[in-house]
């Protein structure tokens, strides 16, 4: 397995009038050769933040970055948070590109989309006209755009959101980079379109041996396409793992709660099962574990660690780790049962 | 992209003639008699019969309208409307250029002494700007002379036109200048906030041309649309300006004939102001249309 991306105790925090906001907090994690890792969590976990400190794309005196983005670069691996501006714009589109949440405001609603495919490729080949037209073409055919010739004349309003987002994977395959940042694709689209999208990436994610970052909150994409799965909460990663493990034997009391959150058909007439309480405002943490408050299992905990200490991330397994003060093997019963008596 | 425009002009000539009528409707129903204002107070009734049949009042209202309306392409063009051009281009150069500058240098030096730029000419009524102009530039200074006629034309000596009317354009510019300035600013900052700006940088972008190309052009439908409607808007209201530095303008004229009951120069100059505020809007919804593709539908 060639590994393409290696995050080591990443830390952004942004100034605020209020105080320092954590947004980040120590995350670590890596992404190999044709798997796809997914980032989980809801909003203000510390995801999006993390996939665009990998593209460089906080701005300068507002966020203060620490730890290491070690990136590869065909081959050669740069550490995207010691490069500078120049050297962080040759890589970004090139040697790691990223889509994002909304097609519908992605795109420059004034130029043409041939024209702005056709930039990306540009950008880092400069003079290159033909040949980058050729490339936008070819691209809006390999993601599945009918004419792609005579669409590429057109504007991005006189597209639908599934064809805008299938234009954002062209842009971004315009270099044929081997890092995709896949920032909530399929979040603003509606489901057949989703799957259409999801399973479109699967494919360019074989055929081009390309390693994916997926960002998301939503448990039935991860399911869907994720190898690997890192959970966030408060700017941490709470629980990693292999996506088997995940959904089948969660050790993190939040993993648990996101699964048992998930509406099903089944259950018929009954409240969802919402994780009490509020994810905590990044700045002023709790001293000990963020979840803490939130927690139902608690009680299960030997130690009085819960409010006192942030627990580690630590496990049994070498892939499946997890933050929590509770032995492990008593969570890996309790979850287990709770989880079959939720299928049942 | 033709049949939008076609349709638009079509629309707009039949607005202009709908204009021109319901305005002459108005002038025709006032209760004084045209002809009787065409001489002065020892008038003979044969001498205002005599001008009511030589300018045309004997006639039936309908065929007065038919040639109203055809004497308006009979008609010569005047060098009104010079003070308003040149203005608009200053106006727009100053204010989108110091826009430009405030945007990009945010909360520094710049950007603070074009705050202060736009609060002072905003603050400055046309009158005291003119006024002060004229005063120091002209008579104090004696940089520009003061040029109470001689309006030549752009063709004949552009030094002179220039000269002419150099300190008219800055009098207009100024307060719309200051408001572009403003204008240009915010829509730069907010268009940089967009979706499409970070996508234009996650492909490897540089700044300067996510600044100059992908932001910039989006700002520009907008102040377009704006700098038609504030030019339509100058071309009738410059009689302050036009007034300090004796401009035979249409403001002007349009006020002096309201005193005199002039009827027929406050209906003509009506209907040219009408006409250029249609005209602009077309104009805008053209360039709308090269500018933004979204309006080009159907």
């Amino acid at each position: 397995m060639t590994e393409l991306l290696r995050i080591q105790d990443l830390h952004v925090s942004f100034k605020t009038d209020d105080g320092m906001v954590r947004a980040v907090d120590g995350v670590s994690l890596t992404l190999n050769a044709g798997e796809t890792v997914a980032i989980v969590g809801e909003s203000g976990s510390g995801k999006t933040v993390t996939s665009l400190s990998v593209m460089g794309l906080h701005k300068k005196g507002q966020a203060q970055i620490s730890g290491s983005i070690s990136l590869s670069d065909h081959g050669t691996f740069k550490d995207v948070v010691s490069l500078n501006d120049d050297a962080i714009r040759d890589i970004r589109g090139r040697a790691v590109a990223m889509i994002f949440q909304d097609p519908m405001s992605s795109l420059h609603p004034y130029y043409k989309i041939g024209s702005q495919l056709a930039e990306a490729y540009l950008v880092h080949n400069p003079g290159k006209k033909k040949e980058a037209m050729a490339r936008a073409i070819e691209m809006l055919d390999l993601v599945g755009i009918p004419e792609p010739a005579k669409r590429a004349v057109e504007f991005p309003h006189q597209f639908s959101g599934g064809m805008r987002q299938r234009v954002m994977i062209a842009m971004a395959l315009m270099n044929s980079p081997q890092i995709l940042i896949a920032d909530e694709p399929t979040t603003a689209l509606d489901v057949t379109v989703q799957a259409q999208i999801l399973a479109l990436l699967s494919k360019l994610k074989k055929e081009f041996n390309m390693g994916i970052l997926l960002i998301t909150h939503d448990l039935g994409v991860v399911a869907q396409v994720a190898d690997r799965v890192n959970v966030m909460y408060a700017g941490r990663i709470v629980e990693e793992g292999p996506v088997d493990d995940i959904f089948y034997s969660p050790l993190a009391p939040y993993t648990l709660g996101l699964l048992k959150s998930v509406p099903r058909v089944s259950s018929k007439n009954e409240r969802l099962k919402a994780i009490p309480g509020q994810p905590p405002s990044l700045i002023n943490l709790p001293v000990g574990c963020p979840f803490a408050p939130r927690c139902e299992y608690k009680q299960h905990s030997s130690e009085s660690g819960c409010n006192s200490t942030k627990p580690e991330l630590i496990g049994t397994s070498a892939t499946h780790r997890s933050r929590c003060h509770i032995p492990e093997s008593l969570r890996h019963d309790l979850f287990a049962k709770e989880l079959k008596e939720l299928q049942s | 992209m033709l049949k939008f425009i076609g349709r638009r002009a079509i629309f707009a000539a039949f607005t202009i003639l709908i204009v021109s009528a319901v305005v002459f409707g108005i002038f025709s129903l006032l209760p004084f008699d045209p002809a009787a204002l065409t001489c002065g107070q020892r008038c003979t009734d044969q001498i205002v019969e005599a001008n009511r049949v030589r300018l045309g009042f004997d006639k039936p209202i309908y065929e007065q309208y038919w040639l109203f309306l055809s004497g308006i392409f009979l008609g010569r063009t005047y060098g009104a409307g010079s003070a308003a051009v040149g203005a608009l281009l200053l106006w727009l150069t100053v204010g989108i250029g110091l826009g430009i500058v405030a945007a990009k240098f945010k909360n520094r030096w710049p950007d603070t002494s074009s705050s202060v730029f736009v609060l002072l000419a905003t603050s400055l009524p046309t009158f005291v700007t003119g006024l002060a102009l004229l005063i120091w530039v002209s008579i104090k200074w004696k940089l520009i002379p003061l040029s109470l006629q001689g309006y030549t034309s752009l063709f004949d000596n552009p030094f002179k036109f220039i000269e002419y009317f150099i300190l008219p354009w800055i009098t207009l510019a100024i307060a719309y200048a200051a408001i572009y300035t403003r204008f240009t600013r915010a829509a730069l900052l907010e268009t940089l906030g967009e979706d499409y700006i970070r996508t234009a940088r996650a492909k490897g972008v540089g700044e300067r041309v996510v600044f100059f190309k992908h932001t910039l052009r989006a700002v520009l439908a907008p102040l377009i649309t704006l700098a038609g409607l504030d030019f339509a808007g100058l071309i009738g209201g410059a009689i302050i300006t036009e007034t300090i530095f004796n401009l035979p303008g249409l403001g002007r004229l349009t006020l002096r004939s309201v005193y005199e009951f002039d009827l027929s120069v406050v209906l003509a100059t009506t209907i040219l102001a009408a006409v250029v505020v249609i005209l602009m809007n077309l104009i805008v919804d053209m360039l709308y249309a090269v500018l933004d593709p979204r309006v080009r539908i159907t």
